[in-house]
């Protein structure tokens, strides 16, 4: 993509609407974000019901006017609880950026900026990244317990070390470069320099994968509470509602129908986003993926 | 070269040794008790005790590192709790439906991702161009299950065209057995393109650029000898990492994929392991499911050696 955007004579007539519609869907990405985000920490006084008032008259009722989204076998109001666990999804998904964030950039630094525990480090990190992300994280949190907690610590562990792979490679980068020379000839202390010189310049390809990273975690956690091994049944989370109604599909489809279009958008928007600010923020790291 | 492959060796020994330092560990971590929570609330004392001498957990941790790595060096990877069998035998009759579903989902994903990604790389830009990367990224989106899920509403439930779920029984054939397969692998298929659309284009607009495509187009030479010999060939060999790396999305598809599809598989496996707390099954298969990650990625590098001639270490 990057190759594409350096040389616009590659697009030919095409260049300026290409371009125009590669920004629109960026913005696209960025109000579906916007207005997930403001659903789910506006729930409580946006949903038109209690998530959880049963109402047994109105079982299995189809979308209409009163219910959006229609009602679920308890006579739920679908639509406040696919807003409401959205509130669980992202705060979960969220959540898992900043601990493999933080794991990440740990581990990326120390093997980037120490060469004595580059190898081991890397090593680990090779190893980490032979678990297939949900089977891991099932493990852990098989090993753990399930709970919220439990699946964000599991997923952050999951997603450290890709961070930390692409934290290293540009912490050896920049490691060389004449003004970190300039600051150690200086007698800036090393912590000093890794904070003020080195993470400064990282915060882009941070952001980038933390927006990836944010869009894998809420499909894993989906995935996992769908098994039954992810936040516990009772918790209203996109995952938990469709494994729910899973067994209404036949009769009543949009009980997991909807909860998985909002998965589906809210990742979709977090990718698109993601993408934008890649282009945006470093075009050198566009051309890998 | 020979010195190349044998440093390679190396590598993927010591990556392996780690992960199963990895696995180790993630088994002991749980909070309390291991024998106590396999056998739940309700066993005996003297049942716990029981089960700790034949796990070896009364035993030092170091000494039942060393067991476990010994076990490993014989192929041993312990006694499933529930089944009552060896975990290795235990893998190895539910292997077929995984194996077959993630064969079948890389070639889906393979025919679907490489003409639309060299089209999408030769049409740069145009309106075809944006929506295949539209689409890409939408269908990296959805997630496995729930795909599978609405597939199996409509062409199971309404349209009647496949099994809503399972693997046939025991005396069925091997065709039926496959055609239970398609729509699970369809839905991992689809699922799995995306990332390798993304690449086969990314790849292919590398090459496209490069001055040998222009001397091929010179020389008179066909357009779609120009892309599919001379870009292609060059474009292959991201293209083949990447098919490489989808390998470990396909297992962790598959392990909810064959959840939802009701199929006898490795993943079914996992998840009723993780149900019924069976720690040496979730650590055996863990082990050889990473350890086939590294060693599928390991041979994919070999595989460079023959695919590019200039690749020479």
């Amino acid at each position: 993509m990057a190759a594409v955007a350096s040389s616009p004579a590659a697009y030919g007539g095409a260049s300026f609407l290409g371009l125009l519609v590669r920004r629109k869907t960026v913005l696209f990405g960025a109000i579906i974000l916007i207005v997930v985000v403001a659903a789910a920490l506006l729930s409580p006084w946006i949903a038109p019901y209690a998530p959880a008032k049963l109402s047994l008259a109105n079982r299995l009722k189809p979308p209409s006017a009163q219910h959006l989204f229609g009602t679920d076998d308890f006579g739920r109001d679908v639509f406040s609880r696919v807003i409401v666990a959205g509130r669980t999804s992202l705060t979960v998904g969220f959540s898992v950026v900043i601990v493999s964030t933080v794991l990440g950039v740990i581990l990326g630094l120390l093997a980037g900026f120490f060469r004595r525990l580059d190898g081991p480090i890397a090593r680990v990190i090779d190893a980490m990244m032979a678990f297939p992300d949900i089977l891991l994280a099932i493990s852990l949190v098989a090993a753990l317990g399930p709970s919220a907690s439990n699946v964000i610590l599991a997923l952050g562990i999951v997603y450290a070390p890709r961070l930390a792979r692409i934290i290293r490679a540009s912490t050896l980068v920049i490691r060389e470069l004449p003004y970190v020379e300039a600051a150690r000839a200086l007698g800036v202390s090393t912590p000093r320099i890794m904070a003020n010189h080195v993470l400064r310049n990282l915060a882009s390809p941070i952001l980038v994968q933390g927006t990836f990273i944010f869009a894998n975690a809420m499909l894993a956690e989906a995935g996992l509470s769908f098994l039954g091994v992810g936040v516990a049944p009772s918790t209203p989370t996109w995952g938990t509602m469709i494994s729910q109604g899973r067994q209404f599909m036949d009769s009543a489809g949009w009980i997991m129908m909807f909860p998985g279009l909002a998965v589906v958008l809210s990742v979709l928007s977090l990718q698109l986003v993601g993408d934008g600010l890649r282009d945006m923020l470093d075009p050198r790291l566009s051309k890998d993926l | 070269m020979a010195r190349y492959i044998l440093n390679r060796i190396i590598g993927v020994i010591v990556v392996l040794f780690i992960v199963a330092t990895v696995v180790f560990v993630i088994v002991r971590v749980t909070p309390g008790d291991p024998a106590a929570v396999m056998l739940g609330p309700d066993a005996t004392a003297a049942d716990i005790a029981d089960l700790r001498i034949r796990l070896g957990l009364n035993q030092p941790i170091p000494v039942q590192y060393l067991y476990f790595m010994g076990g490993l060096l014989r192929g041993d990877l312990g006694q499933s709790i529930f089944l009552n069998e060896p975990v290795l035998t235990a893998l190895g009759q539910r292997a077929e439906p995984t194996f077959f579903l993630t064969i079948f989902s890389i070639l889906i994903a393979c025919a679907i991702a490489l003409p639309v990604g060299i089209l999408s790389a030769y049409k740069r830009g145009s309106v075809f161009d944006q929506v295949v990367t539209t689409l890409a990224m939408l269908s990296a989106s959805i997630p496995s299950f729930w795909l599978g899920l609405v597939f199996i509403e409509f062409f199971a439930v309404k349209l009647g065209w496949f099994p809503t779920s399972g693997y046939g029984g025991p005396g069925d054939s091997f065709l039926s057995r496959m055609h239970h397969l398609v729509q699970p692998a369809v839905t991992l298929g689809l699922v799995n393109s995306a990332l390798i659309i993304r690449f086969v284009r990314a790849s292919m607009l590398d090459v496209l650029g490069d001055d040998y495509v222009r001397t091929a187009r010179s020389k008179g030479m066909g357009e779609a000898r120009v892309v599919l010999k001379h870009a292609l060939k060059n474009a292959l060999i991201p293209i083949l990492t990447v098919i490489g790396l989808t390998t470990a999305l396909l297992i962790s598809g598959a392990i909810v994929t064959e959840t939802v599809f009701g199929l006898p598989g490795v993943g079914s496996l996992i998840v009723s392991a993780v149900t019924r707390r069976d720690y040496p099954v979730i650590q055996g298969a863990l082990l050889v499911i990473a350890a086939l990650y590294v060693l599928i990625n390991f041979a994919i590098d070999m595989l460079y050696l023959v695919v590019d001639p200039r690749v020479s270490y």
